[in-house]
C-alpha cells in the first residue's frame, strides 16, 4: 500500500463531502422557500441525487478495483440492471427495517421512504460501485479480516458509521423540545448524513494512522 | 448442599437489594393515611359549651358564620412576592424593576387606603408544591404526600374530609371555573361548574379568557355562594417563558385587572380570598421545596372590615393550610375532619370599635375549636396507623389538656381573668404549631440521608452482583464461607443495633434494620472479595460486559433521567430490543459464525482465532432476527398511551371484548383470541413432542396431555361468557354469574395442581428397559439426491455408516437371544428445559386470564419472541463442553428489555391510573369484601406478568444453547469427544444421541455456577435499573414531572424487580428441583440395575 493510494482516497472523499455541501447551497439558488428542514423530501432528493453522481464519477474515473475480464455490451447492461434491481431492494429492506424499528406503517410513507433511499444512497450504491452486484463479496467485506483493500476498508467505515447516525438519529424523537428537526424522519436522515461525512473524513485518517498494521493479502 | 447455597447466596443478595430500596423509599415516598372520617355540624370536636349559648342560629355550626359568601381566587404558581409593590430593598436607591414586581397594584391600594379591610399575608407551602397536592391541602387542611395511602387508587377523588363536601353538605352553592383537576378532585361536588383543560402547559390563554368569560356574568347573577376561580396563566407563564419574561408582567396586570373587577362587585357579606396555591422558582418550575417555591401570596378582602387592627410592620409567615379552619370557621361550617392548620387569629377578633377582652375572647375560642379539632384528629389518626412518635404524641396531649383546662377555667371565672387570657392563647397556639411541626416532620419532609443511603446500598448491591457473577465461575468460589459470614456479620449488625436502639428506649425502625443487617453483611464480603480477587485478576476483567451491550444498557439507564424518555419507554424499548438483536446477527456475522467459510473467497489468514463451524446458515440468523423485530413491532399495536403524550391513541384492542358494539366484529375477534389460545397449546405440545419429552408417561406429562387443552376450553369459555353476559337470555343469567366465578377459579386450581404435579415428579423421560430399542429410526433424517457439496456428505456418510452399524447390532443381537439388559431413556437431554417450559406454559395461563381476551395475542408473541430470541442467543453461544459455562450478558439484556418490552405491550404503563382493575374482578364478580389482599395480588399479577414469566423463564438462556447441540448435530454429524462418561445409558445411546442437557448433570459444579451467575447477571441488570430509577427520581426530586413520572416510575420499578427477583429465585428452584429429582432417578435405576 502506498500513500499515494491514501491520498487518492482521500481527495474522492472530500469530493463527496463537497457534493453533500452542495446538495445544501446550490437549490437555494434555483428554488424559492428552500430549506433542509421545510422542504426536507426536495434536500433528500437533491442530497441523494448528488451523492449517488458524485460516487458514479468516482468509479469512472478513479476504477478503485481491476474491471472484470469480460467487459461486452450485453454484460455490462446486465450488471447495471443488477445494480438498479439491488438498489432498489435494499430501499425497500431499509424502508421494512425502519417500519420494524417503530416508524409509522401507513402515515409518513413517503417520508419514510425517501429517507430508505438516501441511506441506500450512503450505503448501498458505495458498495455497488465499489463490489458490483456480488452480495458474497459485501458479506466478505463486513466480516472480520475480510477486506481487501484500502477502497474497502473506507468503504466498511462508512457504511458503518452512515447506520450507526442513523440509529443515533433517532433518539431526540421523543424528547419534548418541540423543535422542527425531531419530526420523524429529519432527525435520522440528518444523522445519517452527519455519519456518512463523518465516516468519509474519518476512513482516510484512521487508514493513514493505521497504515503499518494494515496489510492486504490481495493489494 | 451447593444448590441450597447457590438459592441461598441468591436470596441474600435479593435482600441487600430490598433493603436498598426499603430505605431508599422510606426517605423519598412519603406515606399517610387517609382517614375518611367527617366533622358534623351537630357534633363539636370535644366537650365544651357552644360560645354561643344553648340556642343555635340557623346556618351556624362551631361558631357563628361571619359570612354568607366567599369568592376563592386561585392564582395558580402566585408567589409571594408577585404581589408585592416595586419597593427598593436599600432605601435611596432606585426601584428594581423585575416584570413581576408591582404588577398587582389593586392589592396594594387596598392595603393603604382600607388597612382594615384587607391583608396580604406570606403563605409557606408545604411541598411537594405541585397543583394537585395543593389543592387537596387547601380544601382539607391536611399535608398532602405523594401516596396519600386511602381506599381508592383509581381515581383522584379526594375521600377526606375538606371544605367544598362541607359546603355542598351545608347547602351552599359552590360554583367552580378554571383548572379541570378540580374535576378529578371533586367529582360532582359543584352546582355549577366551568372546567377548561390544564394539560398544555405552553397555552397561556384558555384558561384564563375562559374564566373571565364567565365569572362576572355567574358573579352578577347571584346564584352562589363560593365562587371559585382557578387562574392557571401565570403558572404556565412561568413553565414556558420564566418569571422574568415581559409575558408575565402582562399576565399579572391581567390578574390585577380581574381582583380589581371583583372587588368593586363584592357585597357586604362577602369575602375575598386571593391565593396562590405555590410559589416558582428562577426557571419557573415548581414542585420541590426550595424558599422561592414554597413560598406563597394570600390576600384577604372584605367590604366590612376584617381587622380590628392596622397591620403590623412585620408579618409573619403563616402556614397555607391556615386559610382551611380560617374560612371554614369564617362561613360557619365545621372545620374539615382532617385538617392541621392553624386558624388566622387575627380574623376572629370581631370588629374595630369591640372591646379588647370580647375580641381577645372569640380569638381563643376559635383557636380552643380548632385544637380541639387536631387534637381528635391526632387521636383517631394514632388509633389506626403507627407512623406519629409516640412520645411526641404524649406531650402534646398534655400541651392540650393543659390548654383546655386554662381555657374552661377563663370562660368560667366570668371576670378578672383578663390577665390570662394571652396565655391562654399562646398555650393554644404552641399546641397546634408543634401538632403541625410533628406531621410535617413524619410525612412531608424528604429525608436525604435515607435517599442517599437507600441508593449507596442499591449501588454496593449492583457491584456486588456484577464482582461476583464473575468470580463464580471462577474454580475457586467458595460458596459456603462466602455464605456463612456474610449472614453471621448481618446479624451481629442486626442484633447490635437492635441493643443500641433497646438501651436508647427509640422506636426500632425495621427498615434501618434492615439497612443495618444489610451493610453489615455487604462489607465483609466486598472485604473478601477484594482481598480474593487482587492476587489472582487483575481489575480490569471486571468490566466483562462487552462494549456495544454496555454501550445499550448505559443509553438505557440514562433514559431513566429524562421525562420524555420515561414516557417513552414503551417505543424506546423495542428500539432498543431491534438495535440489540440485530446487533447480535451483526456480531455473528462480523465473527465468521454465520457463514460457512466456502463463502469467504479469501481463506484466513495469520493466527486468527478459530471460531468453530457455523452451527446456523447465515438465512437462518438473518430470519430469526427478522421474526423477532416482527413480533416487537406487533407487540407494539397494544400499547396503551401515556396521559402526557395526547397526540397518542391508545390501542383499540386492550379493551375487553364485552365493551365491543358490533356483533360480528366481536365474533371474530372471539375466534382470533381462542385461535391464539390453541395456538400457544399446539406450540408447547409441538415443542414437547420435538424433543420427545411428551411421550413420557409421568403425571406432568399426561397434565400437559389433557389439564392443558382443559384449561384452554375453561378460559376461552369464560371468555365467551365475559364478552357476552349481557346478551345472554334472563333465564340463564343465575348459570352465566356462577360459571364466570367458577371458571376462573377452576382454571386457575388446574394450573396450581399442575405446578404441584410438576414438583412431585419432574422428570420427564422414558424409560424402556430391555433389549436396546431400535433408535436409528429417529435419528435418521432421510436424505434424497446427489450429495453436492462438502457439508452434505459430511452429513451423509456418518448417516449410511451409522445406519449399516445398526442394522448389524440388531441382527447380531436378535441372534444371541438375550444380551445384557439396558435401560433405554430417552428425552433426557431435554429434561429440565421440558420442566421449564411446562411450568411457564402452566403460570402464563392463569395470568393470561387477568387480562383482556384480545392480550392473549400478545402473549402467543409472548412465547414466540422468546421462542426465536433463544435460539438467536443459541447460535451466539459456544457450548464449552467441560465448563465452566457462562450466559453471555447480552443474553440477560435482551431477556430483561424484553421483559420490559412485554410490560408494555401488554397494555400497560407505569402510572397508577393505568393499572387494569378489573383483574381484581375476574372470579371474583361480586368484589371481595373487607379482603385487601386477594385482590391486590390479582392486580399485581396482572401488571406485573410478564416480569414474572421472563423471570421465572430466565434459566432457559442457560439450558437452550444445549438444547440447540441436537439441531447441530443432526445437520452435520460430528463425532463425539467424550464418551467416555459412564452413564446409565446404554453404550449406544452415548453414541448416538447427543448428550445436550446432560452435560450440565456432568459437570455439576459448574452448571451450579453458572445457575448463580445467570442469576447474579440478571439481578444485575435489573438492580442498575432500579437503581438509575432512584438516582433520577432523587436528583430530580425539584423536577416539574417528579410526582408524575419519576416517582411513579420507581414505584412500578421496584415493584417489578421484587416479583422479578422471586421469580428468579422460583425457576432457579426449578430447575435444581429437577436435577435432584434427575439424580434420584439415576440412583433408582442403578439400584434397578444392580439387583
Amino acid at each position: 500500500m502506498k500513500d499515494t493510494d491514501i491520498k487518492r482516497l482521500l481527495y474522492a472523499h472530500l469530493f463527496c463531502i463537497f457534493s453533500i455541501i452542495l446538495s445544501v447551497f446550490i437549490p437555494s439558488f434555483f428554488l424559492e422557500n428552500f430549506s433542509i428542514l421545510e422542504t426536507h423530501l426536495t434536500w433528500l432528493c437533491i442530497c441523494s441525487g448528488f451523492v449517488t453522481a458524485v460516487n458514479l464519477v468516482l468509479y469512472l474515473v478513479v476504477k478503485p478495483n481491476a474491471s472484470s475480464k469480460r467487459s461486452s455490451l450485453s454484460h455490462k447492461v446486465t450488471r447495471l440492471l443488477k445494480c438498479c434491481i439491488y438498489f432498489l431492494m435494499s430501499c425497500f429492506s431499509f424502508h421494512v427495517i425502519f417500519v420494524l424499528y417503530g416508524a409509522p406503517l401507513i402515515e409518513l410513507v413517503l417520508e419514510t421512504f425517501s429517507f430508505a433511499v438516501l441511506l441506500s444512497t450512503f450505503t448501498t450504491i458505495p458498495c455497488l460501485c465499489l463490489l458490483g452486484p456480488n452480495l458474497k463479496a459485501w458479506l466478505r467485506v463486513f466480516s472480520r479480516n475480510g477486506v481487501t483493500s484500502i477502497w474497502e476498508n473506507s468503504l466498511q467505515i462508512t457504511t458503518i458509521s452512515s447506520f450507526v447516525g442513523a440509529w443515533l438519529g433517532a433518539f431526540p424523537i421523543p424528547l419534548d423540545w418541540e423543535r422542527p428537526w425531531q419530526v420523524w424522519p429529519i432527525s435520522c436522515t440528518l444523522g445519517a448524513t452527519f455519519g456518512y461525512v463523518a465516516g468519509l473524513v474519518i476512513s482516510p485518517l484512521w487508514i493513514y494512522w493505521n497504515r503499518k498494521q494494515l496489510t492486504y493479502k490481495n493489494s | 448442599m451447593q444448590k441450597i447455597s447457590v438459592l441461598l447466596l441468591l436470596a441474600w443478595v435479593c435482600f441487600l437489594f430490598y433493603s436498598g430500596i426499603a430505605l431508599f423509599t422510606s426517605g423519598f415516598l412519603l406515606t399517610r393515611l387517609e382517614l375518611t372520617n367527617h366533622s358534623s355540624c351537630q357534633e363539636l370536636p370535644g366537650p365544651g359549651s357552644l360560645p354561643w349559648g344553648s340556642q343555635r342560629e340557623p346556618g351556624t355550626c362551631w361558631m357563628a358564620s361571619r359570612f354568607s359568601r366567599v369568592v376563592l381566587v386561585l392564582i395558580d404558581a402566585l408567589r409571594f412576592d408577585f404581589a408585592q409593590p416595586q419597593h427598593s430593598h436599600v432605601p435611596g436607591e432606585p426601584p428594581v424593576s423585575l416584570p413581576f414586581l408591582g404588577k398587582l397594584g389593586s392589592l396594594q391600594r387596598m392595603l393603604e387606603i382600607q388597612p382594615y379591610h384587607a391583608r396580604l399575608y406570606r403563605t409557606q407551602v408545604d411541598p411537594p408544591t405541585t397543583t394537585m397536592q395543593r389543592l387537596k391541602a387547601l380544601t382539607t387542611g391536611s399535608l398532602p404526600t405523594f401516596i396519600d395511602a386511602g381506599s381508592n387508587f383509581a381515581s383522584h377523588a379526594i375521600v377526606e374530609d375538606n371544605l367544598i363536601k362541607q359546603l355542598t353538605s351545608a347547602g351552599r352553592r359552590v360554583v367552580f371555573m378554571g383548572d379541570d383537576t378540580w374535576k378529578d378532585l371533586f367529582p360532582g361536588a359543584f352546582s355549577q361548574a366551568f372546567f377548561f383543560p390544564s394539560f398544555n402547559v405552553r397555552d397561556l390563554h384558555t384558561v384564563d379568557n375562559g374564566i373571565l368569560e364567565h365569572l362576572y356574568p355567574t358573579m352578577d347573577s347571584g346564584e352562589w355562594d363560593v365562587l371559585i376561580a382557578h387562574f392557571l396563566g401565570v403558572d404556565h407563564c412561568g413553565h414556558k417563558h420564566g418569571p422574568h419574561h415581559p409575558e408575565m408582567a402582562k399576565k399579572l396586570s391581567q390578574m390585577d385587572q380581574v381582583i380589581q373587577g371583583l372587588m368593586e362587585r363584592l357585597e357586604n357579606d362577602t369575602l375575598l380570598v386571593v391565593a396562590g396555591d405555590h410559589g416558582m422558582t428562577m426557571n419557573g418550575d415548581h414542585g420541590g421545596d426550595s424558599e422561592l417555591e414554597v413560598s406563597a401570596a394570600l390576600f384577604l378582602y372584605s367590604p366590612t372590615a376584617l381587622f380590628s387592627s392596622p397591620p403590623p410592620e412585620e408579618q409573619d409567615v403563616i402556614p397555607q393550610v391556615s386559610l382551611v379552619p380560617t374560612l371554614a370557621l369564617l362561613l360557619g361550617l365545621p372545620i374539615p375532619f382532617g385538617n392541621i392548620g392553624e386558624v388566622i387569629a387575627e380574623l376572629f377578633s370581631v370588629g374595630k370599635d369591640s372591646q379588647p377582652r370580647s375580641s381577645a375572647l372569640a380569638q381563643a375560642s376559635a383557636l380552643h375549636l380548632n385544637a380541639q379539632q387536631v387534637s381528635r384528629f391526632l387521636h383517631t389518626y394514632s388509633t389506626a396507623t403507627q407512623d406519629l412518635q409516640a412520645k411526641e404524641l404524649q406531650q402534646l396531649q398534655n400541651l392540650f389538656s393543659k390548654a383546655s383546662a386554662d381555657y374552661q377555667w377563663l370562660l368560667q371565672s366570668s371576670q378578672g381573668a383578663e390577665a390570662t387570657l394571652p396565655t391562654v392563647i399562646a398555650e393554644l397556639q404552641q399546641f397546634l404549631r408543634r401538632a403541625r411541626a410533628m406531621c410535617i416532620e413524619s410525612w412531608a419532609r424528604f429525608s436525604l440521608v435515607r435517599m442517599a443511603g437507600g441508593a449507596a446500598l442499591l449501588a454496593a448491591a449492583c457491584f456486588l452482583c456484577l464482582l461476583a457473577s464473575q468470580w463464580a465461575v471462577s474454580p475457586g468460589f467458595p460458596f459456603r464461607p462466602l455464605l456463612l459470614i456474610p449472614v453471621a456479620w448481618g446479624l451481629t449488625g442486626a442484633i447490635v443495633y437492635a441493643g443500641l436502639q433497646a438501651t436508647t428506649e427509640l422506636k426500632l425502625d425495621p427498615v434501618v434494620l434492615g439497612a443495618v443487617a444489610a451493610v453489615s453483611s455487604l462489607l465483609p464480603f466486598l472485604w473478601k472479595a477484594w482481598t480474593g480477587w487482587e492476587s489472582k485478576r487483575p481489575l480490569a476483567t471486571l468490566l466483562s460486559i462487552p462494549g456495544p451491550v454496555l454501550l445499550l444498557l448505559l443509553i438505557r439507564l440514562a433514559a431513566f433521567f429524562s421525562d420524555s424518555f420515561v414516557v417513552a419507554e414503551a417505543r424506546a424499548t423495542p428500539f432498543l430490543l431491534g438495535s440489540l438483536i440485530l446487533l447480535l446477527i451483526a456480531q455473528l456475522h462480523w465473527k465468521g459464525q454465520l457463514l460457512p467459510p466456502k463463502l469467504l473467497t479469501i481463506p484466513r489468514f495469520g493466527t486468527s482465532v478459530p471460531t468453530g463451524p457455523p452451527r446456523q446458515s447465515g438465512a437462518y440468523a438473518l430470519r430469526l432476527g427478522v421474526g423477532l423485530l416482527l413480533c416487537t413491532r406487533l407487540g407494539g399495536l397494544f400499547h396503551r398511551c401515556p396521559e402526557e403524550t395526547p397526540a397518542c391513541h391508545s390501542s383499540p384492542w386492550l379493551s375487553p371484548l364485552a365493551s365491543m358494539v358490533g356483533g360480528r366484529a366481536k365474533n371474530l375477534w372471539y375466534g382470533a383470541c381462542v385461535g391464539a389460545l390453541v395456538a400457544l397449546l399446539a406450540a408447547v405440545r409441538l415443542w414437547l413432542r420435538r424433543y420427545g419429552n411428551l411421550k413420557s408417561p409421568e403425571p406432568p406429562m399426561l397434565f400437559v396431555r389433557w389439564g392443558l387443552p382443559l384449561m384452554a376450553l375453561g378460559t376461552a369459555a369464560y371468555w365467551a361468557l365475559a364478552s357476552g353476559a349481557d346478551e345472554a337470555p334472563p333465564r340463564l343469567q343465575a348459570l352465566v354469574a356462577g360459571a364466570s366465578v367458577v371458571l376462573p377459579r377452576a382454571v386457575a386450581g388446574l394450573a396450581a395442581s399442575g405446578l404441584v404435579l410438576l414438583l412431585w415428579k419432574p422428570v420427564t423421560v422414558l424409560v424402556k428397559a430391555g433389549a436396546g430399542a431400535p433408535r436409528t429410526r429417529t435419528v435418521l433424517t432421510p436424505f434424497s439426491g446427489p450429495p453436492t457439496s462438502q457439508a452434505d456428505l459430511d452429513y451423509v456418510v456418518p448417516q449410511i455408516y451409522r445406519h449399516m452399524q445398526e442394522e448389524f447390532r440388531g441382527r447380531l443381537e436378535r441372534t444371541t437371544s438375550q444380551g445384557p439388559l439396558t435401560v433405554a431413556a430417552y428425552q433426557l437431554g431435554s429434561v429440565y428445559s421440558a420442566a421449564m417450559v411446562t411450568a411457564l406454559t402452566l403460570l402464563a395461563f392463569p395470568l393470561l386470564l387477568l387480562h383482556a381476551e384480545r392480550i392473549s395475542l400478545v402473549f402467543l408473541l409472548l412465547f414466540l419472541q422468546s421462542f426465536l430470541l433463544l435460539h438467536l442467543l443459541a447460535a451466539g453461544i459456544p457450548i464449552t463442553t467441560p465448563g465452566p459455562f457462562t450466559v453471555p450478558w447480552q443474553a440477560v439484556s435482551a431477556w430483561a428489555l424484553m421483559a420490559t418490552q412485554t410490560f408494555y405491550s401488554t397494555g400497560h404503563q407505569p402510572v397508577f391510573p393505568a393499572i387494569h382493575w378489573h383483574a381484581a374482578f375476574v372470579g371474583f364478580p361480586e368484589g371481595h369484601g373487607s379482603s385487601t389482599w386477594l385482590p391486590a395480588l390479582l392486580v399485581g399479577a396482572n401488571t406485573f406478568a410478564s416480569h414474572l414469566l421472563f423471570a421465572v423463564g430466565c434459566p432457559l438462556l442457560l439450558l437452550w444453547p444445549f438444547l440447540c447441540e441436537s439441531q447441530g448435530l443432526r445437520k452435520r454429524r460430528q463425532p463425539q469427544g467424550n464418551e467416555g462418561e459412564a452413564r446409565v445409558r446404554s453404550e449406544e445411546e452415548e453414541e448416538e444421541q447427543p448428550l445436550m442437557e446432560m452435560r450440565l448433570r456432568d459437570a455439576p459444579h459448574h452448571f451450579n455456577a453458572a445457575l448463580l451467575q445467570l442469576g447474579l447477571k440478571y439481578l444485575f441488570v435489573l438492580g442498575v435499573q432500579i437503581l438509575a430509577c432512584a438516582l433520577a427520581a432523587s436528583i430530580l426530586r425539584r423536577h416539574l414531572m417528579v410526582w408524575k413520572v419519576f416517582a411513579p416510575k420507581f414505584i412500578f420499578e421496584a415493584m417489578g424487580f421484587i416479583v422479578s427477583s422471586v421469580g428468579l429465585l422460583l425457576g432457579i428452584a426449578l430447575v435444581m428441583r429437577v436435577d435432584g429429582a434427575v439424580s434420584s432417578w439415576f440412583r433408582q435405576l442403578v439400584l434397578a440395575q444392580q439387583r
